[in-house]
């Protein structure tokens, strides 16, 4: 973490809480955890509503789903701890690992609905050249998901197109698979609230 | 649908329009990515456009100037949060254009 008072400079409280987490896990609290709790009243705490909102809300996409989109996002912002926190609550939720790895390695071979493909594709795009247009919306249409899916993977955009950047400045910590897998049951039990 | 309208609204509206140790100018600048000094502009844009090639050098130019890492800490959520904000906006236009639905009057109700 680049800079100490997110590392460091919570609250007595916060770090109580810090210790009681990493004595129940057996995991230190991750960097993700300490920014939002980090002046949450600044950014954490109404930001943890909204992708709760994105992740857990209503929605035709599955969780799982809206996990691989956000893992999915997060490879084209080159973050490595969302690639490796939000693949693992994927594969959690889809209860088996080949759905993330495929799309991670090739959107386009891998075995997926093709109105989540569009949707991945669209959302790549998105990431990697900061706008989508009319034509890619209608591509998205035409693959079979709805308008308000779509919006709702918009919702899941905005929430990693944020996270992923966060972590890249400050450099979250890349801890271990097992932090990762306590990390996943946590987020699918608990959500982001 | 999943409804994130009104929790974007506070979000943004807390960065910017609230209480925070940098200037709320500053922290409009960095929320819309514009021409800022050095060596706050190069940070602010990359956090933007190129969020991986930040590196422990341009957060130490910031701290070299003066400025707190309070300070840095708002600036960077604000150029995050402002460049999800634009491609969010772009594509819900879009989506718009060609479902004649309205973020503000989705046509479905929960």
């Amino acid at each position: 973490m680049r800079l100490a008072i997110l590392d460091k400079g919570h609250t007595v409280g916060s770090k109580v809480l810090f210790a009681v987490i990493a004595a129940f896990s057996g995991q230190r609290v991750v960097d993700a955890v300490k920014l939002v709790m980090y002046r949450p009243d600044f950014y954490g705490t109404p930001m943890k509503k909204l992708v709760h909102e994105a992740m857990r809300g209503p929605s035709a996409w599955s969780v799982a789903d809206r996990e691989l989109m956000a893992a999915f996002i997060s490879k084209l912002n080159e973050c490595e701890f969302c690639i490796k926190a939000h693949g693992a609550v994927a594969e959690r939720a889809y209860g088996e690992g080949s759905t993330v790895s495929a799309v991670l390695a090739n959107l386009e071979t891998a075995s997926i609905a093709e109105s989540l493909r569009a949707t991945l594709r669209m959302l790549g795009k998105l990431t990697r050249e900061h706008a989508v247009d009319a034509d890619d919306m209608r591509a998205v249409l035409a693959a079979g998901a709805s308008r308000e899916q779509i919006a709702d993977a918009l919702a899941v955009g905005f929430g990693f197109e944020t996270t992923n950047r966060l972590a890249n400045a400050f450099e979250f910590f890349v801890p271990g698979p097992k932090a990762f897998e306590a990390g996943a049951k946590f987020l699918l039990a608990r959500g982001y609230r | 649908m999943a409804d994130i309208r009104e929790a974007r609204a506070a979000v943004v509206r807390r960065v910017l329009e609230g209480d925070g140790e940098s200037s709320r100018v500053q922290r409009r600048g960095a929320f819309d990515d514009a021409e800022l000094a050095e060596p706050l502009g190069t940070l602010m844009h990359k956090v933007a456009l190129h969020s991986s090639r930040v590196t422990a050098k341009d957060i130490d130019a910031l701290r070299a100037t003066g400025m707190s890492e309070d300070q840095i800490f708002e600036l960077v959520v604000c150029a995050a949060l402002g460049q999800a904000n634009r491609q969010y906006e772009t594509a819900m236009a879009a989506l718009d254009a060609v479902s004649n639905g309205s973020e503000h009057a989705p046509r479905d109700s929960r």
